[in-house]
């Protein structure tokens, strides 16, 4: 089995931030913080990875295309389920809301009428939160995808922008950010037409800041789906 | 073709016309009604239809303890059930996750709205204070959950009295005047607009169950009476372009309007007849 650690050549190449400040947004600048991935850690689910932004680290497993249960079968379409299992204790209504945002997301993108009267299950595994959850959450689900290899019409990456007090926007902010910001948006891009898939938010604000942050992640997702793009190139190249 | 065989086309063939099975326009509201004091054990409630979509709200105050990490704020418990009643698709036990994600999102719409000061809620700090339960109930669910919520919750909570308490300085115990009673300040009026789209183009508002059953995704846009966005809702589903997000938000906007005068109406009718 070819295990890609894209860590070590990943983080080295994500160091030196890019940042990127547009010419209308000048108060605001595209900007992540670290993110690494691997892919094929766990033997037993048909697809796994691991995905990292800065401290935030989400596991990822994907079982699928395999048996549903016939209360909830769809008789042309695979049923999706996901689950997002907390740090500690049992998912609560909380998680609950994340999996919603997850699973119509991966409904979307995934081809499910190839799989009818068949389950594509994600379990998600929060390994430590500092920000950015719902985000990395969903880069890494994308990321067990595409390893499991279930056919998707596009990938999906996300990117949670913070608006803080005096109105500047921050990209990828960290837990101590993200409690002293007056609004959370969080965004899932499509990678064929840069469109926005799902939208999140918490906190009140402006339509000007909403556009903004929409551009401003439609922005950062370009350089979500080339490091996907690198990552699976270099998984692959080095299968003889 | 008929609605039964292939709904699908059935629902294309109106919206080629502009219009929809059940002779709405695409960007036309059904129409609401509103009702409050209807439980009257309850401190404060409120039922409200969008079509046939409807949904009932009672407020319970309860006395407790603040928070340890928030010692001069009470607690404001939102929380949505999924009768088996209002629909064949909820099954009896543990709330699903349809009801579990709404009821999510309506404690998001308060804390981003900024709808009630929790502040307010605090009797004596550190010692006392309110906790407001929202038991929030679907009894006939033909889409357009969110929506509903958001004003029927609203509504209540304006209609809500709580009575005066104060504390006993002697033995320390809470004293409480039922004849005392005074509504709750209510900072802003969030109301909800939800969105459907359909066939990944054309956009319709205010859903019914078969048109949310048949669509490629949902939106619900809240906006309150400062023209301020308080949740931009789009779980997931196909793509958004920025005009038609736009559009829909002025949609919101105007909705906002319509709604607010329709509970100022309301409340004032009740304040009359007393």
């Amino acid at each position: 089995m070819v295990r890609s650690k894209n860590n070590d050549a990943y983080m080295s190449a994500t160091r030196g931030l890019c940042m990127r400040s547009m010419m209308e947004l000048d108060q605001s600048c595209s900007n992540l913080r670290e993110y690494g991935s691997e892919q094929s850690l766990l033997s037993k689910p048909d697809g796994s990875s691991t995905f990292v932004q800065g401290d935030t680290s989400i596991l990822a497993g994907v079982y699928g295309p395999a048996e549903v249960k016939v209360s909830k079968e769809i008789y042309d379409r695979a049923t999706v389920e996901v689950l997002i299992q907390p740090k500690m204790g049992l998912p609560g209504v909380r998680e609950r809301a994340r999996e919603q945002c997850v699973r119509e997301t991966c409904e979307a993108a995934l081809l499910l009428t190839l799989h009818p009267r068949s389950s594509v299950t994600v379990i998600l595994q929060l390994i430590h939160d500092d920000g950015s959850l719902l985000s990395c959450c969903l880069n890494a689900a994308c990321m067990a995808l595409m390893d499991a290899g279930l056919p998707m019409s596009h990938l999906f990456c996300s990117v949670t922008c913070a608006i803080s007090k005096e109105g500047q926007i921050i990209t990828d902010p960290t837990a101590l950010q993200e409690k002293e910001s007056r609004a959370l948006l969080t965004f899932a891009i499509d990678s064929v037409e840069c469109n926005v898939l799902m939208s999140s938010t918490t906190g009140s604000f402006s339509v000007q800041e909403l556009q903004q942050c929409i551009a401003i992640s439609q922005k950062a997702s370009e350089q979500i789906f080339q490091f996907y793009r690198d990552s699976v190139k270099r998984r692959y190249s080095k299968i003889k | 073709m008929t609605s039964t065989a292939e709904p699908l086309e059935y629902h294309r063939s109106f919206l080629k016309e502009n219009c929809r099975p059940d002779g709405r326009e695409l960007g036309e509201f059904r129409p609401t009604t509103l009702n409050i004091s209807s439980i009257s054990t309850a401190d404060g409630s409120a039922l409200v239809k969008i079509g046939n979509t409807t949904v009932i709200c009672g407020i319970k105050a309860e006395l407790t303890m603040p928070p340890s990490d928030a010692p001069n704020k009470g607690y404001i418990v939102p929380n949505v059930d999924l009768p088996p009643l209002c629909s064949s698709r909820f099954r009896p036990g543990p709330p699903g996750e349809q009801a579990q994600a709404a009821s999510q999102f309506i404690a998001d719409v308060i804390e981003s709205s900024d709808l009630i000061n929790r502040e307010e809620l605090c009797i004596e700090k550190s010692k006392l204070c309110w906790v407001l339960y929202c038991d929030i109930m679907c009894l006939d669910y033909d889409g357009n959950l969110l929506d509903a919520c958001i004003i029927v919750l609203l509504a209540a909570l304006k209609n809500a009295r709580l009575p005066e308490v104060t504390i006993n300085k002697e033995t320390d115990l809470a004293e409480v005047d039922i004849q005392k009673k005074r509504h709750l300040k209510i900072n802003r009026h969030p109301v909800g607009s939800s969105f459907v789209i359909f066939d990944d183009s054309i956009i319709i508002v205010d859903p019914t169950a078969e048109e949310e059953s048949l669509s490629t995704a949902l939106l619900t846009v809240v906006t309150d009476e400062e023209d301020r966005l308080c949740a931009v809702h789009k779980p997931g589903g196909t793509s958004l372009s920025g005009e038609k997000l736009q559009h829909c938000i002025n949609r919101a906007i105007t909705r906002n309007k319509e709604i607010s005068k329709l509970v100022d109406k309301v409340i004032e009718s009740m304040k009359m007849a007393k």
